[in-house]
């Protein structure tokens, strides 16, 4: 297996689908001469000419309609969003277009494409460029939310996406695009929908996804150190939600903390937590917490960011409120 | 104007084909009429829920310019679109059982009034935010010029949507990559309760189109020869050099903005409404096709009672149609999975 980067998983990823299936596009800001706001789609303009990935005008609600557009009559748009903060300028198309043209048209009319970039913080970038959606989008009925913490998630899922047939919300950590990992060689997918146990455990379940794997990763092995041994599983989809995987985790660990990098309220955590109380309460031995971004707009300043954003250390504290070896803060 | 004897056709200069044409846009616009006039018998008697925006008046703009396009065009539209659905093709039951919200109807009852769609005929909706089906619209004709066919696509919106950011955004791109597209600006003078005076810093409309490399026209919309006229260059530009036409096409709605509001008294007068009533796009072609020879008393009845009999039958067959069973509730939400599924996830 090769070492890659998660952005050339990507990049991979988007090579191959596009010389797969001809009806496989991208467009988006930035995304051909310039090679990439992040380079994600480096040398692609040149391989496969300018009819296939297509620059456009600074306006995202009129490119994401236009490839709604496409996809429902065939084609196989990959949207780049520069990032997701822009993307709010397109939601209109992506949540009232994308998610519903299939069901109100009583299924004659399907919707096959994804919108990609990088989501979440990354570092002093301020209030507008520094936010979390996925529990934006994962709200709504019709769309899939696909969030990849590794680069060999990265090129399966992306690949998957690209080959469903509904509209995909594919939101790439920003601060991921440099981490490296071992991609399997030659072709393969990664199924939508469902998640995967990073790091097996017994003591505690640690539920992430994007940028909050690496987290939970890193507080699993400090607490290996304290001889608690934690179990990391990684959502990778939010929706549909592989609720199986988490709560067969919770009930042999009978902890769990939900670990992410939106704001508390009706975060994906949220989600979580009802759905192992209600399907799992007698497993749990205690309530379940949750380590999120604090309720605040992203500050500029370094301190007051990295006081903002959840980390190691709040997971690890998190771990050891649930087993009660810390009193609850 | 009774008693005027019909001579043949030929004999007043106008040929069979022509003819013809005449009287199968004088049957769709008639067909338009009487379905919103039982469209809206059926909403006051709670029969149609929700919203309902007639095109009582606008006749003449759908027919003409749905007329100018072949089978394998794609036409999209705000919600305002029954007019539209009906003169692309799409059958008088399946449209009523859909504003009644039946099994039968043409969205399977999930869609309503403002969701109409026919992907058989590419009549691909019924978009309820102003202005959202603009970009689709751009879309389609994206896919065609992607996949090198020669497909255009109709985009309708009304004119207030000339004023959303998805109106710029997409005309620009259209102008800029070339697209064969035809955005038709349906002007009746009022988006709601809002005249066009009181929104847009400009009122004649096609001159937007400056603004992004294309042509603009502006049409008569009450005449549908006009309208279809205008419509076949636009078409024509579209398909033969990939280029996109903004096209204003003046018309007037005498009904509310939609079921729930009153045709005048608060915006506009009744006078004002009277006075458009006296350009009615049916009238302006029925006088046409009598002093032409083509119609007579005897025949313009008959084919009101034709028409009428088939709007007659659409409503028993809504209402005699069953409501979609309780676990429609949850399909068309996602795709069906794949055959393939294990392969391509």
């Amino acid at each position: 297996m090769a070492v890659i980067t998660y952005r050339d998983a990507l990049n991979q990823a988007l090579r191959e689908e596009l010389k797969r299936d001809p009806d496989v596009f991208l467009m988006g800001e930035e995304v051909a001469e310039y090679n990439g706001a992040y380079k994600v789609s480096r040398g692609m303009l040149e391989e496969f000419g300018p009819m296939r990935v297509v620059d456009t005008p600074i306006a995202e609600l009129g490119f994401a309609g236009l490839g709604v557009g496409a996809a429902m009559v065939g084609l196989r748009p990959v949207i780049e969003m520069m990032t997701w903060n822009f993307a709010l300028l397109a939601i209109d198309q992506i949540v009232n277009a994308a998610a519903k043209v299939r069901y109100m048209s009583g299924g004659q009319v399907g919707c096959p494409i994804v919108f990609r970039g990088p989501g979440g913080a990354a570092l002093q970038l301020g209030a507008q460029h520094s936010q979390s959606f996925e529990s934006w989008y994962a709200h709504v009925p019709g769309l899939k939310v696909v969030m990849p913490g590794t680069p060999a998630d990265a090129k399966g899922l992306l690949k998957s996406a690209i080959r469903d047939d509904n509209p995909v919300v594919f939101i790439e950590g920003e601060m991921l695009y440099n981490t490296k990992g071992e991609v399997p060689d030659g072709e393969y997918t990664t199924p939508l929908g469902v998640a995967e146990i990073k790091r097996p455990g017994a003591d505690v379940t640690l539920v992430c996804h994007a940028k909050t794997v690496t987290v939970a990763l890193k507080a699993a092995e400090q607490l290996a150190g304290e001889g608690v041994d934690a179990e990391v599983v990684d959502l990778r989809t939010i929706r549909p939600l592989d609720t199986e995987t988490v709560l067969s985790s919770v009930a042999r660990t009978h902890r769990c903390v939900v670990v992410e990098e939106g704001w508390p309220f009706a975060g994906i955590g949220a989600q979580l937590v009802d759905t192992v109380q209600r399907e799992i309460f007698d497993e749990l031995d205690a309530p379940i917490l949750r380590v999120t971004a604090d309720d605040v707009p992203m500050p500029y300043n370094k301190l007051l960011e990295r006081a903002a954003k959840a980390d190691v250390p709040k997971v690890v504290s998190a771990v050891k409120q649930v087993l009660y070896l810390e009193a609850s803060a | 104007m009774a008693g005027t004897a019909t001579k043949p056709a030929r004999d007043r200069g106008v040929d069979p084909a022509t003819a013809e044409r005449l009287r199968t846009w004088l049957r769709q616009m008639l067909l338009i009429r009487h379905f919103e006039e039982k469209a809206g018998e059926a909403y006051s008697l709670g029969k149609i829920g929700g919203f309902c925006h007639l095109y009582i008046g606008q006749e003449a703009l759908a027919v003409g310019t749905l007329s100018a396009l072949r089978a394998d065009d794609y036409v999209v539209s705000a919600y305002r679109e029954h007019g539209q659905a009906l003169a692309r093709g799409m059958s008088p039951r399946a449209v009523m059982a859909e504003l009644y919200g039946k099994a039968t109807g043409c969205s399977r009852g999930k869609g309503g009034s403002m969701h109409l769609f026919d992907a058989s005929l590419n009549f691909l909706g019924g978009h309820g935010i102003v202005g959202g089906q603009i970009p689709l619209g751009t879309g389609f004709a994206f896919a065609a010029k992607y996949r090198g066919t020669d497909q255009v696509s109709l985009c309708y919106f009304g004119e207030a949507a000339v004023n959303i950011g998805a109106f710029h955004e997409s005309l620009n791109i259209a102008g800029l990559w070339k697209l064969p597209v035809i955005y038709v600006i349906e002007n009746n003078g009022y988006g709601m309760g809002t005249a066009v005076s009181r929104s847009s810093a400009i009122t004649d409309l096609y001159e937007r189109a400056a603004s992004y490399n294309m042509p603009g026209v502006v049409v008569d919309g009450q005449d549908v020869e006009k309208v279809k006229a205008a419509t076949d260059a636009a078409v024509d530009r579209a398909r033969r050099e990939s280029a996109p036409t903004l096209m204003e096409i003046r018309t007037y709605r005498y009904v509310g903005h939609s079921m729930s509001d009153a045709a005048h008294g608060t915006y506009r007068t009744k006078e004002e409404v009277e006075e458009y009533r006296q350009r009615d796009p049916i009238t302006v072609l029925e006088r046409r096709m009598r002093e032409a020879g083509l119609l007579d008393d005897a025949a313009m009845k008959a084919l009101d009672a034709e028409v009428l009999a088939e709007v007659e039958d659409a409503v028993k067959f809504a209402e005699e149609s069953p409501d979609p069973a309780p676990d429609e509730l949850w399909t068309d939400v996602y795709a069906p999975e794949r055959a393939d599924a294990g392969e391509n996830a």
